[in-house]
């Protein structure tokens, strides 16, 4: 198996103003978010990151797509330093978070085009691979109309098009199925599945037992910043169900206050 | 320039003119609103000034001294002097305001009064009495006229000094008063106009980015910051430069409506006053467009970068208001470093046909260095996750 992304004690903490600090009934001023992570993912496998809510999942996902840096630690994706060579890692990742807009204005054709553009791909290939994609998800029947115009879900689907315009190797995807309709979710599950059989490498976050079994070949459980398992998904279960599996995980861990 | 950048580039120019009411509100409407508005405030000056310009006025004169004479009968063509007494009921008249009449009424011997008058005498001022309608308006005509005259003559009893102030008077030429009106006012007009252009277009496009989460799109792209910084900024003073080109012409082609004597106030620059005002303009709205995407970018939403330009604008149209208000404003080289007060100073300079190349040189260059520091700035912001992704 050919590692294609290692992460090395990734840590990052975030300060928290005043109001944060009484709801969380805390005095201290800074929260870490991701404490010494290390993590690798293979060529042509979906990895999963999973965890509840406030574990660090995004945050540990945005570093390595380069839009936060780390505190401390490093992060090589296909070569690239998250660190020292953001731009090589931004070429060789499709990043895809619910916080990613497109313009309301623009039709995804222009999209398309744009961000193929930026992302240095010849008129060519991006003209060929915006036919199949668009087919693929059914934009082409709407690749005139303004974003502003098209259904939730459709926007969804072009926001994952245009995230993956210049076929990345690395494709980084934060809780994919989080407020897609039961339809968009199946359209892209399958997708992924399509682009690991390509021999893509998928890294996804979620907090979704079922999805990790359906998808994943391994999976990290974060919990509190800390990766506390790691392995084939069948390592990790050890003959449980994931969500059984977790949650023994999860009281081992947090002792009597996970009660 | 990088790909990236003309990329960025091309992107906000095609939501701009792609957009027919963000075109027309920040490029058509701001010239042809000016030009409309301008046009209807001169067409109504100047109906106001005509009103009753071809109707004959009757000016009665009591004791019409000798050397004022000649001059009140050549006052305007449609005076008709008559050398009589009147009384009260005379005056009385005048309450219609359908009679064209004005009454003057000079001390007996006015002009030996006024020469030997002496001011330290203590004795009373030989005083001039003079009667109108003003809202007749060929009788307020005559009475402005008059009065003009009259005061070309300084006060009736320094007869010897009038005549001097109006040589002195004479002397400024047509253009020289065109030019020190357009220097007070233009160079305001221009950054009023160049700054509405930016603060229509430059919050929305990179506060209003943050705020719909469209920058992060942007920023997961493998496109340096800097390239993104460049291209916003340039994109932005290209369009706000429209925009302010477009009230330009707004005023250049109404205020010769609005002010009645266009031989005086007419433009008298030529290729170089335009070429040099053109390359001003262009480093104003640099700097302009960076200044203003730098409080935007700092801003949480385009409604907060509303908030945080306002005291920066007050700044700048301070800035324009000065030549208006001080004659004798430090113009020493180094005051050339100060954004928007160069520009201010040099397109004043240019509209009183005092230009020098040396402050214009300076003026540019240093507003091209701060506007390279501001790309600096901006792709630090763009750098900065509490900047970009702090809500």
């Amino acid at each position: 198996m050919e590692e294609i992304m290692c992460a090395e004690e990734l840590s990052k903490t975030f300060t928290l103003s005043r109001k944060q600090q009484k709801i969380e009934g805390t005095r201290v001023r800074r929260k870490t978010a991701v404490d010494h992570l290390t993590f690798s993912a293979y060529r042509g496998e979906i990895f999963g990151l999973l965890g509840p809510n406030g574990a660090g999942k995004t945050t540990t996902l945005r570093m390595l797509a380069t839009l936060i840096r780390p505190d401390s630690g490093d992060a090589v994706v296909d070569g690239s330093s998250i660190v020292s060579d953001p731009e090589g890692v931004r070429a060789k990742i499709g990043f895809l978070t619910s916080e990613l807009k497109l313009e309301d204005f623009f039709t995804p054709n222009y999209l398309f085009d744009f961000f193929s553009r930026l992302h240095h791909v010849d008129d060519a290939t991006a003209a060929e691979r915006k036919e199949r994609m668009f087919k693929r998800f059914g934009i082409d029947r709407f690749a005139e109309v303004k974003v502003a115009n098209l259904s939730t879900g459709m926007k969804q689907k072009l926001s994952l098009v245009i995230s993956l315009v210049h076929d990345p190797e690395i494709v980084i995807f934060d809780e994919p199925t989080n407020g897609l309709d039961v339809l968009t979710a199946r359209t892209v599950t399958d997708y992924l599945q399509e682009l690991r059989a390509e021999g893509k490498t998928i890294i996804l976050s979620t907090h979704i037992f079922s999805l990790v079994e359906r998808l994943c070949d391994r999976v990290g459980v974060v919990i509190d910043g800390r990766m506390v398992a790691c392995g084939t998904l069948a390592e990790v279960c050890d003959g449980m169900t994931m969500e059984d599996r977790f949650f023994e995980i999860y009281k081992e861990v947090k002792g009597s206050d996970a009660e | 320039m990088k790909t990236n950048t003309v990329t960025i580039i091309k992107k906000e120019f095609a939501r701009f003119f792609g957009d027919r009411q963000m075109l027309f509100t920040t490029v058509i409407m701001p010239g042809l609103l000016i030009y409309i508005i301008y046009s209807l405030m001169g067409s109504g000056i100047q109906k106001m000034a005509t009103e009753g310009q071809d109707e004959v006025v009757v000016v009665k004169v009591e004791n019409l001294p000798e050397s004022l004479a000649p001059t009140l009968c050549a006052l305007d063509s449609g005076i008709v002097v008559v050398e009589q007494a009147f009384g009260e009921e005379e005056v009385a008249q005048l309450e219609d305001n359908d009679v064209n009449a004005v009454l003057l009424r000079f001390p007996a011997d006015f002009d030996g009064l006024a020469t030997t008058y002496d001011p330290q005498s203590g004795s009373a001022v030989p005083n001039v009495e003079m009667y109108y309608n003003s809202t007749n308006n060929a009788a307020m005509r005559v009475y402005m006229a008059v009065s003009s005259m009259l005061n070309n003559y300084g006060r009736p009893f320094t007869v010897n000094v009038p005549q001097s102030e109006g040589e002195c008077y004479d002397q400024a030429s047509d253009e020289s008063i065109g030019a020190m009106v357009w220097g007070k006012l233009l160079p305001m007009l221009i950054i009023m106009m160049l700054f509405s252009g930016v603060m229509s277009i430059a919050p929305s496009s990179i506060a209003g980015e943050k705020e719909r989460g469209t920058i992060a799109t942007l920023l997961v792209t493998p496109m340096r910051r800097d390239e993104l910084a460049l291209g916003k900024i340039v994109s932005l003073s290209g369009i706000a430069l429209l925009s302010g080109v477009s009230s330009f012409i707004g005023i250049a082609l109404s205020l010769p409506r609005m002010v009645p004597d266009s031989g005086t106030l007419a433009f008298h620059y030529g290729t170089s006053d335009y070429v040099v005002l053109l390359l001003v303009i262009f480093a104003t709205v640099l700097i302009m467009a960076s200044a203003v995407s730098l409080l935007s970018a700092l801003a949480k939403d385009v409604k907060n970068a509303g908030t945080m330009v306002t005291p920066f604008m007050l700044v700048v149209m301070l800035a324009g208001l000065m030549p208006m208000f001080q004659n004798d404003l430090p113009t020493g080289i180094g005051t050339y470093l100060i954004p928007f007060y160069n520009s201010i100073e040099v397109m004043t300079a240019v509209f009183s046909h005092e230009m020098q190349w040396m402050p214009v040189a300076v003026t540019v260059a240093s507003n091209v260095v701060y506007t390279g520091v501001a790309v600096w700035g901006l792709t630090r912001m763009f750098n900065s996750e509490k900047i970009m992704f702090s809500r």
